[in-house]
């Protein structure tokens, strides 16, 4: 953990005798950079017309006048306060349930390793990280319509039982890095299961519990195929999958399309670009498990 | 290391400990059990539902009768199924080249001697926090007006009119706007696999007499090999399951021509097709399987 810090935050892959800056490198990557930022610049550019110019179509004009008619008209047409409170609702259900659900499972699994029950389901649990959605998609999306769970809170249900496998295995592997003693000596002074688990456990895994939020977060917020096949009714539809309406209706008021686009990115950028640090280490970490 | 732990926590067989030991196994079955019985409900079930159904021929609902591997055979021949097989692998077999390739080059340049070094990494993640489905309607936006706009500017025939349109260049478009946005995570595993690699094997190749190709073929090549496996393997398996970028760009089309496995899948809801594209479900599954126990050799070759 902690030279996984180091290496993250030294300054370089310094060669010898190469301590000069890398202008040649610096300047590729800069290019680089511009083609990722593009089509950020453009959704920008375009939410920012008004109707007369945006109508055009060119991509990269600035635009002149300023104008948020495209957000006022984005707002209203696809309920932009409902969606992104059901988008909310789901992402705050798995992220807290994914670390709850796989940390206290985890706890379980790795505090009696030595019992065959606990072995097997651990293995019966990290199962599911070889199955894609779209293998149960059939049968889920009829189980969760007879189970009335054809909602966002179905989704946020399977949300946490997909992440599960994953977040199980990272925890697991954290947790046997952790010193016994603490908590063997907590036990002595009489804690329970539980205050073991909440006083002494929980705050231990929190570099973990961040890892998993990040990529719960992500998973959530972000996606279209699971809500936009669970969710029954349309209107309680997430905020990726209601831009659909630009496809099909409105294609061609590009600035209240991209004005929708900009405030549906918006939230996903605002918080990564505020969290920067904790999100690189936190997906950098997930990913070498 | 974790036995020790374990066994430490466990009653000892000879002298049982009074009371404590009986109470905190059932409190850990309490944390353990309601996330399997949620598990095997929300993910068990549904798989064997599936595997069941695709040996039926049910329409999704009424009576169904049990047909054997009448689907499976009828899968191999259905020239759909078989497209959006071919078209799925094919697009995977590029976008993983292509992503890795770039983000290998990007990490590179990332832990070189540079400056604005923070600046350009937030960059280069920022993909990776953007959904999907949006930002291929954005790039849907550029490759139908904006590409074809730049095309006639120069006179390009090909590129005049849309890609998307275009059955042969339709694919193209998906690629790309797949790698933009998997770039980021496959780059932070080689940004963490290019810090770990000892500072001293530089200075020693350098001492050698090797340049900075020499030490890249000699030194970090093989040392990263490692990640270049897990890596791609990884990236295959999610592009695999290809739909978001798919449907906000090109929604299978034109015709069934950029059609994704996932998305042929899906077909089941609407054509009667269920029990067929169940079967469709458990052979995808069988193949994710596949790559999966790659995967798993790959990984315990790492840890050893």
């Amino acid at each position: 953990m902690s030279t996984l810090q180091q290496r993250l935050t030294r300054p370089s892959r310094a060669r010898i005798g190469r301590e000069k800056t890398n202008w040649p490198a610096t300047a590729i990557l800069a290019a680089c950079a511009f083609s990722v930022l593009m089509p950020l610049f453009v959704t920008v550019s375009m939410a920012f017309k008004s109707a007369g110019q945006a109508v055009d179509g060119k991509a990269f004009s600035w635009p002149d006048p300023f104008s948020v008619e495209g957000f006022t008209a984005a707002w209203e047409l696809v309920n932009f306060p409902r969606a992104f409170t059901i988008s909310l609702f789901i992402t705050l259900i798995s992220v807290c349930g994914g670390v709850l659900v796989a940390s206290m499972a985890s706890y379980a699994i790795h505090r009696n390793w030595n019992r065959k029950f606990y072995r097997y389901s651990f293995y019966y649990l990290l199962g599911a990280m070889f199955l894609p959605f779209p293998v149960l998609a059939l049968s889920q999306v009829k189980l969760t319509g007879l189970a009335g769970l054809d909602n966002p809170f179905g989704v946020a249900i399977l949300h946490v039982m997909f992440g599960l496998s994953f977040n199980v295995l990272l925890f697991t592997a954290f947790m046997r890095g952790l010193p016994a003693e603490l908590e063997e000596s907590a036990r002595m002074d009489g804690a329970s299961t539980w205050t073991a688990f909440w006083r002494i456990i929980f705050p231990l895994i929190a570099p973990m519990s961040a890892t998993v939020a990040i990529f719960a977060f992500l998973g959530s917020w972000n996606d279209f195929m699971m809500p936009s096949l669970i969710i029954a009714e349309q209107a309680n539809q997430t905020l990726p999958v209601v831009q659909q309406l630009f496809q099909t209706q409105f294609s061609n008021n590009y600035h209240v399309s991209f004005a929708s686009y900009l405030l549906a990115m918006a939230p996903s950028i605002i918080a990564y670009l505020f969290t920067q640090r904790w999100v690189m280490s936190g997906l950098t970490q997930g990913a070498i498990k | 290391m974790a036995l020790i732990e374990s066994t430490v926590s466990a009653p000892p067989a000879a002298a049982p400990r009074p009371a404590r030991p009986r109470r905190r196994p059932s409190m850990h079955l309490l944390f353990l059990l309601p996330a399997l019985a949620c598990f095997t409900l929300a993910i068990t079930v549904p798989a064997i539902m599936g595997i069941f159904f695709s040996f039926t021929d049910s329409v999704g609902f009424g009576e169904f009768e049990m047909v054997g591997l009448r689907n499976y055979a009828a899968l191999v021949t259905d020239p759909a199924v078989l497209g959006a097989y071919a078209f799925t692998i094919g697009f995977s077999l590029i976008t993983v080249l292509l992503t890795n390739a770039l983000a290998f080059l990007l990490a590179l340049g990332l832990t070189a001697q540079i400056r604005a070094r923070v600046v350009l990494r937030t960059v280069f993640v920022m993909p990776m926090v953007i959904s999907g489905i949006v930002i291929a309607y954005v790039f849907n936006f550029l490759f139908s007006n904006t590409l074809p706009a730049a095309g006639q500017a120069m006179g390009l025939e090909t590129l005049g009119s849309s890609i998307l349109a275009n059955p042969d260049l339709a694919w193209i478009s998906i690629v790309i706007v797949t790698a933009w946005q998997a770039i980021p995570s496959a780059m932070l595993i080689y940004i963490a696999g290019l810090m770990a690699i000892p500072y001293d094997l530089y200075e020693a190749s350098a001492l050698d007499g090797a340049g900075a190709v020499g030490q890249l073929r000699h030194v970090t090549l093989p040392l990263m090999a490692g990640y270049i496996g897990i890596n791609m393997i990884l990236g295959f398996k999610n592009f695999l399951a290809a739909y978001d970028i798919i449907v906000g760009l090109t929604n299978g089309g034109p015709g069934v021509a950029t059609r994704s496995i996932a998305m042929t899948i899906f077909t089941g809801f609407e054509r009667g097709d269920y029990a067929y594209q169940m079967a469709n479900a458990t052979v995808f599954f069988l193949i994710s399987l596949l790559i999966a126990l790659i995967q798993l050799r790959l990984t315990s070759k790492e840890s050893k």
